[in-house]
């Protein structure tokens, strides 16, 4: 019976990421528009983009190999287990003890992978400049995550999503510099590995600076739709992270009944709004930065997260 | 003691193989031969090693009368030997296949045997390693060492025509050279309490503390030097590539991990009792290794020579959880060391896996380009479909994506990291986050290698005339590649049964498994004990991904247009027949970033751009420099060392024979007030 609510949530959960990543994205779009002062398009835009992209055609570079087809289906899947696998609205999840945090980095990697392995089948410059860009960002992106999670773990004393959210809602860790620093750290990979204002802009098309769109160039029809969805998804998947981390309450746990997890879920789009409109805010008053400054920042955020796990490790007896 | 001697008739019979290669090595049939009992004796040694592991029982010891008169030669295989002949020898069986392959698609080729002197020399170098892994004698041990070095020497020596190799030949037999004399003084140190060299004896009296202490560092150095540890590594990237493919396969992914077994051995089993700070250096020159070694990696444009360094990063990963191992041995957490061993032990078997499998792609590219430069290959997923899948799937594994196998190990050592803050030590807890953040680090840089190893030597154009026009290699060697390519899936799905045979092993060296005091959990799934809890499922997150695919597929394709356009892509203005050709990212243009990023300060890289000025018609040059700070503190004072000492030795030889006698008779004086001495 457990395991049929837990399975239950689960598929609940896979199509919840699915519906709401587009609308989060409409929506940090729409706030940055009237930031500045535009009207912006409709919240429901990118639903219509993904829609239109769908039906139309796929123009193929010739010389693009089965890698290159396949390689939108890979990566969204990766991608979409990998939400699926954050704890949105309820910590009771079937899949929570087959894969750990861990394994959610790794699997985000393995998606990295086969896009940068991707945009070098064509053989033409922009791929290999993006590709190699996002696979030196990723360098530096990856350990500073995997260093997050070590503060988190070495504090709950687990690795899994599931009793760390759950560990966070009970009150007991307090206020702690650890955490502190593994927020920053963590909010600043974020927004290098969803391609954000100051490391990458996703609206611009300039060879000096772009990276993750450089990547995606030669990509149309049902593939972009397929690579544009799973940047969508990957944007509400860290906004989730962060939420069950570091503001897990509203959910629901294991025998908390049905209404708990619906009210989860309202919970969850409302952690949405405000973590949306944060982003809309932080984008809007910074400039970019050279591609080569990322380094930088990256290695301030794997030093920070680092400093976190030390302090951890000296102070805690597991 | 019948059960060894089944291994030791293999063993004779790899001799006996080798014998017959060298007889017959004119003969068209000699390549199967050689190969194909290679194989047999591999296949009956693995057979032999995995039932003495399922089954358990007592150990197989066997004592042979040869040797020097008063010395026996003693031979055993405990649960840790069978680990490693199960290792050994599963790698002998793919490469024995592979280079059956290689050596045909060469004959053809090039009419006639390249690789004469290859076929009586690789059964003798998989004898010597299997060898190594049954001594129970510092005696038999050393001399089936040299035996392997000396063996992989001459296979190295087999391409001596190719420019580099003389080099790379010198350097290794330099550097074999100073490892064995290590080992030797390792050995010496171990046995001088009561003068037995056997292990039994060695293992029953624990040397002091300060001699206990030179063991360790001897073992590192000596051990370490065949394995690849920074900053003894320098022969190995030129070494290893030399020799035909699939023995840099075997040199690279299965000798080092003889060298691995030699520090387990020697740390684990003869030392006794750990100290704390035994796994602090090993773990520290571990980060090192695994660090440096993908940075080197990063900056090759050979990709054998790149395969090589990425194995000296590996073989830091292991020494990583070998350290891990001692340091929790030592606080007596028993179980912790065995997730840690067990970390380690998984990530042996996997490295030699997947590397075996990428030489054997190497090789597969030699054989269908005649090049190993990766700026002169490209667009193979097109000319050799079936190499490409097997060589994507060995270097996804290698980055350490899920779910194969690459991943499970480097989970395992990562849940051993998280124990460290269990420890007392505060240093060693501090120590141990950075070796972490160090293993993400390499992990992280392991991903970019093997995407700009891949990107530019299957996919992208054509970039020389050979690329555009390989042709797919011979079964058999897609079969070589095919074997360690499934099991890289198998184990990454299902890790747990393997785990559970190397328990044998583990309650042998830190008296625990890694899955006692676990609540029972079925056998698909990887749940080891430890203070962070936790589990992980290959098998499940298969069937999800697989599920999910589906279901996407389905979903797509249902609402999708089916619409496909074939056109040219972008050249960047460039226009012709094959626009993008030239303007595409190569070898170096991809490593530029992380070059720029990490390689400044440690190798002093710079891109050096020659550009015209405007007018000027000749060609702009880009060139990349870098230098290897180990030549500069390493190999270069100890190549002058060896010089030096040359030279000194050179100048006896102009001493009358009455100076000679002198001197032995003066030797025979000081040996004789030495023994006086020590005997009072």
């Amino acid at each position: 019976m457990t395991l049929l609510l837990a399975t239950l949530y689960q598929t609940l959960q896979m199509l919840l990421v699915l519906a709401l990543a587009p609308l989060l994205t409409g929506w940090v779009r729409l706030v940055k528009a009237r930031l500045v002062g535009r009207r912006g398009p409709s919240v429901v835009q990118p639903y219509r983009d993904l829609l239109r992209l769908l039906r139309k055609e796929v123009v193929l570079a010739r010389n693009a190999s089965w890698l290159f087809r396949a390689v939108p289906y890979m990566m969204f899947t990766a991608i979409w287990l990998a939400a699926g696998l954050v704890p949105v609205f309820t910590t009771q999840l079937a899949l929570a003890p087959t894969a750990d945090l861990i394994a959610l980095i790794a699997l985000l990697g393995s998606a990295r992978f086969f896009l940068a392995l991707a945009g070098m089948d064509t053989g033409t410059s922009f791929g290999g400049i993006g590709s190699s860009r996002e696979m030196m960002i990723a360098a530096l992106a990856e350990p500073a995550m995997l260093m997050i999670v070590f503060s988190v773990a070495i504090l709950v004393r687990s690795t899994s999503l599931a009793e760390i959210a759950d560990f966070m809602m009970s009150g007991a860790v307090g206020l702690r510099i650890s955490l502190a620093l593994a927020l920053i750290a963590l909010v600043m990979v974020a927004i290098a590995e969803n391609a954000r204002i100051p490391i990458d802009n996703p609206a611009t098309h300039l060879e000096l600076t772009m990276v993750h769109e450089a990547m995606v160039l030669e990509y149309s029809g049902r593939h972009l739709a397929l690579v544009e969805a799973a940047s969508m998804l990957k944007m509400l998947l860290y906004m989730a992270l962060i939420a069950c981390v570091f503001a897990p309450w509203g959910m629901a746990t294991a025998g908390s009944g049905v209404a708990a997890a619906l009210g989860g879920v309202l919970v969850f789009v409302a952690k949405l709004a405000v973590g949306g409109t944060l982003l809309a805010l932080f984008e809007t008053s910074i400039a970019k930065m050279r591609v080569f400054r990322v380094g930088e920042f990256l290695g301030g955020a794997l030093l920070l997260s680092l400093l976190g796990a030390i302090f951890l490790y000296v102070s805690r007896g597991v | 003691m019948a059960a060894l001697g089944l291994v030791v008739s293999a063993i004779a019979f790899l001799f006996a193989v080798a014998v017959a290669g060298a007889a017959a090595r004119r003969l068209p049939q000699a390549p199967t031969v050689v190969y194909g009992g290679t194989a047999a004796a591999c296949a009956l040694i693995a057979l032999w090693a995995a039932l003495r592991l399922a089954g358990g029982g007592p150990d197989a010891a066997l004592v042979l009368p040869v040797g020097l008169p008063w010395i026996q030669a003693h031979l055993r295989a405990d649960a840790l030997s069978a680990v490693f002949l199960i290792v050994v020898n599963l790698g002998g069986i793919t490469a024995s296949l592979f280079g059956w392959g290689y050596e045909r698609a060469h004959h053809d080729a090039h009419g006639g045997s390249q690789d004469g002197p290859v076929l009586p020399l690789y059964p003798l170098f998989l004898a010597g390693m299997n060898m190594v892994l049954i001594a129970a004698d510092a005696f038999t041990f050393l001399l089936s060492w040299e035996f392997m070095s000396l063996a992989s020497w001459l296979l190295v020596l087999s391409t001596h025509r190719e420019p580099d190799t003389p080099k790379a030949a010198r350097l290794y037999l330099l550097m074999a050279s100073f490892g064995t004399a290590c080992l030797l003084l390792a050995f010496g140190v171990l046995a001088t309490a009561h003068g037995d060299y056997s292990f039994a004896a060695i293992r029953a009296h624990a040397p002091a503390a300060g001699a206990a202490a030179l063991v360790v560092v001897l073992i590192l150095l000596g051990a370490g030097s065949k394995a690849g540890l920074v900053p003894l590594h320098v022969w190995l990237p030129l070494a290893h590539p030399a020799a035909p493919s699939h023995v840099s396969a075997l040199m690279s992914g299965v000798m080092t991990k003889v060298a691995v077994y030699a520090m387990i051995r020697v740390l684990f089993d003869l030392l006794g009792e750990p100290e704390w700070w035994w796994g602090g250096v090993t773990m520290g020159f571990g980060a090192l290794t695994a660090v440096m070694g993908v940075l080197y990696a990063l900056m090759q444009d050979d990709v054998k020579r790149l395969l090589a360094y990425s194995t000296v990063e590996n073989i830091g990963a292991i020494v990583i959880a070998l350290g891990l191992a001692l340091v929790f041995k030592a606080a007596h957490t028993p179980v912790i060391a065995a997730l840690a061993l067990a970390a380690a032990l998984l990530h042996v078997v996997n490295h030699s896996l997947f590397k075996s499998l990428l030489f054997f792609a190497a090789g597969a590219l030699l054989t269908a380009t005649g090049s190993r430069d990766l700026n002169r290959l490209g667009g193979l997923i097109h000319r050799m479909p079936t190499t490409a899948v097997l060589a994507l799937i060995g270097a996804a594994a290698i980055s350490a994506l899920p779910p194969l196998n690459g991943f499970v190990g480097e989970w395992l050592l990562f849940q051993a990291i998280l124990n460290a803050p269990a420890l007392s030590e505060w240093s060693l807890k501090i120590e141990i986050a950075v070796v972490g953040a160090a293993l993400a680090l390499a992990t992280a840089l392991a991903g970019a290698c093997f995407v700009r190893l891949y990107g530019i030597a299957f996919l992208g154009r054509p970039r020389s005339r050979a690329a555009g026009e390989a042709v797919e290699v011979g079964r058999a060697m897609r079969l070589g590649m095919a074997v360690p390519a499934v099991l890289c899936v198998v184990l990454g799905v299902l890790p747990t049964p393997l785990l559970r045979l190397f328990e044998p092993a583990l309650r042998l060296l830190v008296e625990a498994g890694p899955f006692d005091g676990r609540a029972y959990q079925p056998w698909f799934w990887l749940a080891p004990t430890s203070a962070i809890g936790n589990s992980y499922n290959g098998l499940i997150m298969l069937v999800v991904i697989a599920l999910l695919s589906v279901v996407l597929v389905l979903g797509i394709h249902r609402k999708a247009s089916d619409r496909v356009r074939w056109s040219i892509p972008w050249g960047c203005g460039f226009d012709g027949p094959d626009p993008a050709a030239v303007t595409q990212y190569t070898a170096s243009s991809f490593g530029q970033p992380i070059r720029r990023a990490f390689g400044s300060t440690v190798f002093r890289a710079r891109d050096h751009v020659d550009m015209p000025a405007p007018g000027d018609t000749r060609p702009a040059r880009l060139s990349v420099t870098w230098t290897d700070p180990a030549w500069v503190v390493v190999v270069e004072p100890l190549s002058r060392a060896v010089g030096w000492l040359a030279e000194k030795a050179n100048r006896l030889q102009f001493l009358t024979i009455r100076r000679y006698l002198t001197l032995m008779f003066l030797a025979l004086v000081v040996l004789l007030v030495m023994v006086a001495v020590t005997q009072r």
